[in-house]
């Protein structure tokens, strides 16, 4: 039943509402394809063999008993490794909560458990989720499945590889600068970041607080609407939740009609700097969507140019105090407890064992930014520039409905190829930065692959806070004018990986 | 080689202190400042946490609303202004009890700030500016094992308990005191001993300062007498009673002074402040540099109480204490003196609550500050530990009232109600006590004394009635004290034909 893997969600749940296939038997069938390509890819940092197919098993029974079941029950997914889940090994990337098992459930894990979904284990990551690339990652490098000597994207490498190598048809990610959306466009897949507070962070081990949100990963954008509802909505335990309906976005990816939709293609990202092949594909996927009927039109948001540099201060001044806690005092590693050394000495030689160079980087650079006498120089004046973006977009809503861009520059690059160079590195995030820094909707689409290499191209939409039903309309119809061309999804074009068992 | 300290009144003679009083407050809410964990003191070490307080990874805090309308309480109840917006900010540092090395606290945008109160000292009213008033969290506790000392130095290991850590505190800041030196620890004191109860009256924390639910940090530094120019100032950490926060001040005005008249600078730092030896010792040096990196808490929304909800607040408050002792005092007829004895024997609120249950003023001041305040004393406990309660203050001035005991009596009924021998009436039952009030009882004692003591009865009759009271001793004394002297009074002059 090896075909099960190459089904969607969608599909997945109609085979076991129709008794054609139990969960069982779908979670053992993708288990069984970790363990043949995940040897090649390192999607994974720990699967959790027994543990999915005890969730499979409820699932199935339950099904037998004649239970009302949620959309997605019993369909597998893989988790990004920043989410706590009970007693499952949580270590954000990093050597520093290595072997830590975590006493509860995040929100997510919580309400992807309610709807019966079944975790097959944690993906690998940029360490504490800095990085666009997964090369950060404190266990090794993710590989894409659709080239094995590119990287997949970052932060979440690891969940994008997932789905894209047909590990699991779902996958949970977090987007800070575009950890969700960046990997998404580099593996032909669909990234979703919900509107800042529709899904909570309750149990997301923070990297900046302000800009962090989990939201889905899958192959469609049906999938991903299914799962976006499964895991979004308001929750008492996270302060910045939004205590609102969830906006309808599995209706949106079904509809998917944008007749009379008014989108705006935002001047200041493209041209200079953008690869040929991504700018080429960008085009066409709005031409196409003209000839379905929506009205493009060209906009400005001047303030965009500022986003990466005030995205470099925020972020690492809110994760030098984020990352404060891991002292080596209560969970995780623990380096040079021989008696010998004070406590203080212990937190020190942990965390420089423990934080990777990149970590170190930001924690510094964070603190610098804090410190008295410099904060109104950089995180004050950040802060300013984050409320110009914001208005540049509220503006640009104005006169559209959603705004659109290329998801990244360029297609996924050579692994090793950027690593020396962080600021090279951070360019990756341009067009998914302002976003976070605004709070918004916004999801990375397959649009195609570019000329000159091959790889996915991610279409990049951006929608108002709370109406992330908005950038499932434009997915879905995008998706089903390209199916045409392609015969399905893009990712039917991945290359086959080669099995090594 | 200097003196380590000067006496006080030299030291006066020659500096002005300026003070600065930091009050941390532990609210008594059910849970904590930002997680549902129960805020039980006492409970067995770490019993009381959750991932929240912990601290651990992915946890987020949500704001306890009890703690805000606390914060509220204690802003209005010092005449601040109540911020329409304020944000939580982070505190960055160290701390080996602190779960995420930051604290959440307020920084620029307190809850509640420029207020004022007074405190009066020796019959003068000093006014004290209030500067904040702002919301935090508690950080957790430390024991430091295998030391002599139970300080850290010498110490094997440490054990921490985070059953503390995230119960709300607030920290009420005064800005400069400048009283006349020579009242500034008096000031100091009563500033302390007014805000507890204040803090009681508006039931907002428990303020056992025993129990670290009120600690005060004593900034204090000198300026040469007629300069306008502030000196160095050193902040005394956890001084955690009135008598103390007195004693502390004075002594590092003593030891400020001894250091600057020999030439010397005093360091800006905190210092610690010992209980038994009455001293304060160099804790670390702290400078106006020092780097919290405060930023908005990104994790919480900002706070933006409703105009009405505050004015529903002040509606609730309850009088000011000082103002409600003027009011008592005035209501009771009690002289001053009388009042401060009430109030020195923390009996007000026992003495307020057995008049409402409809005894006159005297007498509930005559049993609280008599036989209770003794035996409180006596036992080193507080009134209201006692076991006796104004209820039965209450039971037995009725008794008194409807005549079945006398004042003395009723002493020994409460000796039996200290001594927990049940009820009033159980006591009066076991112990014998009540006054006899059969007639035919007395007048067979009356005969008695009359019997035994003709040589008075001839007094009497030879007009000298005054000299029946030895006849009236000796009825009281057949009678045990049981006797209502009134009635024995009565019986005998009829008896005598008087």
């Amino acid at each position: 039943m090896s075909d099960l893997t190459r089904k969607t969600a969608a599909e997945l749940a109609e085979l076991m509402t129709s008794g054609q296939a139990s969960s069982v038997e779908i979670t053992q069938a993708h288990l069984d394809r970790i363990a043949a390509v995940d040897g090649a890819v390192h999607a994974f940092l720990h699967v959790d063999t027994e543990g999915a197919l005890a969730q499979a098993k409820a699932v199935d029974d339950k099904r037998t008993a004649g239970e009302q079941l949620a959309p997605l029950a019993g369909v597998p997914l893989a988790l990004k490794d920043v989410l706590t889940q009970e007693g499952v090994p949580t270590t954000a990337g990093s050597k520093i909560l290595e072997g830590w098992k975590p006493p509860y459930d995040s929100t997510v894990v919580q309400r992807l458990k309610a709807a019966g979904i079944v975790i097959l284990g944690k993906t690998n990551m940029d360490e504490f989720a800095m990085g666009s690339s997964t090369e950060n990652s404190a266990y090794g490098t993710t590989h894409n499945p659709w080239d094995l000597a590119r990287i997949p994207g970052g932060s979440g490498g690891g969940s994008s590889a997932a789905i894209s190598a047909y590990e699991a048809p779902l996958a949970i990610g977090t987007d800070t600068g575009g950890s969700i959306r960046q990997p998404g466009a580099f593996t032909g897949t669909v990234g979703v970041k919900p509107t800042y507070g529709g899904t909570s962070r309750y149990g997301l081990i923070a990297l900046a607080s302000s800009l962090d949100t989990p939201g889905p990963c899958a192959r469609t954008t049906l999938d991903a609407a299914l799962l976006h509802e499964a895991i979004a909505g308001y929750d008492p335990m996270d302060s910045t939740s939004i205590n609102q309906p969830v906006p309808a976005v599995v209706e949106a990816a079904r509809n998917g009609d944008v007749a009379g939709l008014r989108i705006g293609v935002v001047k200041e990202l493209g041209g200079e700097g953008y690869q040929p092949g991504v700018e080429a594909r960008f085009h066409e996927a709005v031409e196409l969507l003209t000839k379905l009927g929506a009205e493009v039109v060209e906009v400005s948001c001047p303030h965009f140019e500022y986003a990466l540099p005030a995205y470099y201060l925020i972020l690492p001044s809110e994760a030098s105090s984020n990352l404060a806690r891991f002292d080596a005092m209560r969970y995780g590693l623990r380096v040079g407890d021989d008696g010998t050394n004070s406590a203080e000495k212990v937190t020190s030689l942990t965390r420089e064992a423990g934080f990777g160079a990149e970590v170190k980087r930001r924690i510094i650079l964070g603190t610098h930014a804090l410190s008295s006498g410099y904060y109104d120089a950089y995180y004050g004046q950040a802060q300013k520039v984050r409320t110009l973006i914001a208005r540049d977009f509220a503006k640009a809503y104005e006169q559209v409905d959603v705004l659109v861009s290329p998801a990244t520059p360029t297609t996924a690059f050579a692994i090793g190829d950027r690593i020396d160079d962080p600021i090279a590195m951070y360019k990756n995030d341009l067009c998914t930065i302002p976003s976070n820094l605004a709070g918004n909707a916004a999801a990375s689409f397959p649009c195609g692959l570019a000329d000159e290499d091959g790889m996915p191209v991610g279409f990049h939409v951006m929608a108002p806070v709370m109406r992330d039903d908005l950038c499932y309309t434009v997915g879905a119809a995008l998706e089903s004018a390209l199916a045409e061309q392609w015969g399905g999804v893009l990712m039917t074009k991945a290359p086959e990986l080669e099995v090594t068992r | 080689m200097t003196a380590d300290v000067l006496e006080i009144n030299d030291a006066l003679t020659q500096y002005d202190p300026v003070m600065g009083l930091e009050v941390h407050v532990e609210l008594n809410t059910k849970s904590k400042m930002f997680c549902g964990c129960p805020t039980e003191f006492g409970a067995p070490p770490n019993t009381q946490t959750c991932p929240v307080c912990l601290g651990l990874p992915g946890a987020l805090p949500v704001v306890n609303a009890r703690g805000v309308e606390s914060a509220i309480k204690i802003g209005l109840a010092l005449n601040c202004e109540i911020a329409e917006w304020c944000r939580f900010a982070r505190k960055n540092y160290f701390y080996p009890d602190m779960p995420k090395n930051f604290q959440t606290s307020q920084y620029d945008e307190p809850i509640a700030f420029n207020g004022w109160t007074e405190v009066v000292v020796d019959g003068e009213t000093y006014r004290i500016e209030i500067e904040r008033a702002h919301m935090e969290e508690d950080t957790g506790k430390s024991t430091h094992v295998g030391g002599a000392t139970g300080r850290i130095h010498g110490a094997s290991h440490s054990l921490v308990d985070y059953n503390r850590a995230g119960i709300p505190l607030i920290e009420i800041v005064t800005k400069t005191i400048e009283v006349p030196g020579d009242k500034a620890a008096a000031v100091a004191r009563a500033y302390v001993s007014m805000l507890r109860d204040l803090l009681l009256a508006l039931d907002v924390s428990d303020v056992r300062m025993d129990q670290g639910s009120l600690r005060c940090d004593a900034n204090v530094s000198l300026k040469p007498r007629g300069s306008s120019v502030l000196g160095t100032r050193t902040e005394t950490k956890n001084v955690n009673s009135f008598r103390s926060v007195e004693r502390a001040v004075t002594y590092e005005i003593t030891r400020q002074a001894a250091v600057l008249s020999s030439g010397g600078k005093v360091v800006q730092e905190t210092r610690h402040w010992h209980e038994d030896t009455g001293i304060t010792t160099s804790g670390r040096e702290k400078s106006d540099a020092e780097d919290y990196r405060y930023f908005p808490e990104p994790d919480l929304v900002p706070v933006a109480p409703s105009r009405e909800w505050v004015e529903e607040i002040r509606a609730t408050l309850p009088e000011a204490p000082s103002l409600r002792r003027v009011r008592l005092q005035e209501e009771w007829g009690f002289t001053d003196l009388e009042m401060r004895d009430v109030i020195n024997g923390n009996a007000l609120e026992p003495i307020v609550a057995t008049i409402e249950l409809g005894v006159t003023p005297a007498a509930a001041k005559k049993w609280w500050l008599g036989e209770l305040a003794r035996s409180a004393n006596e036992s080193g406990q507080d009134l209201d530990a006692l076991g006796v309660g104004p209820t039965q203050v209450a039971e037995v001035q009725k008794l008194v009232d409807e005549g079945t005991l006398n004042d003395k009596l009723a002493r020994q009924v409460f000796e039996g109600l200290l001594a927990g021998e049940g009820t009033p009436a159980e006591i009066i039952e076991k112990r014998g006590l009540a006054l006899v009030s059969d007639d035919s009882a007395l007048i067979e004692a009356i005969d008695r004394a009359i019997a035994a003591n003709p040589d008075v009865v001839e007094k009497v009759n030879s007009g000298k009635p005054a000299a029946a009271g030895a006849l009236i001793g000796a009825v009281m004394k057949d009678m045990r004290g049981q006797a209502d002297a009134a009635k024995v009074r009565q019986l005998l002059n009829e008896k005598l034909g008087i």
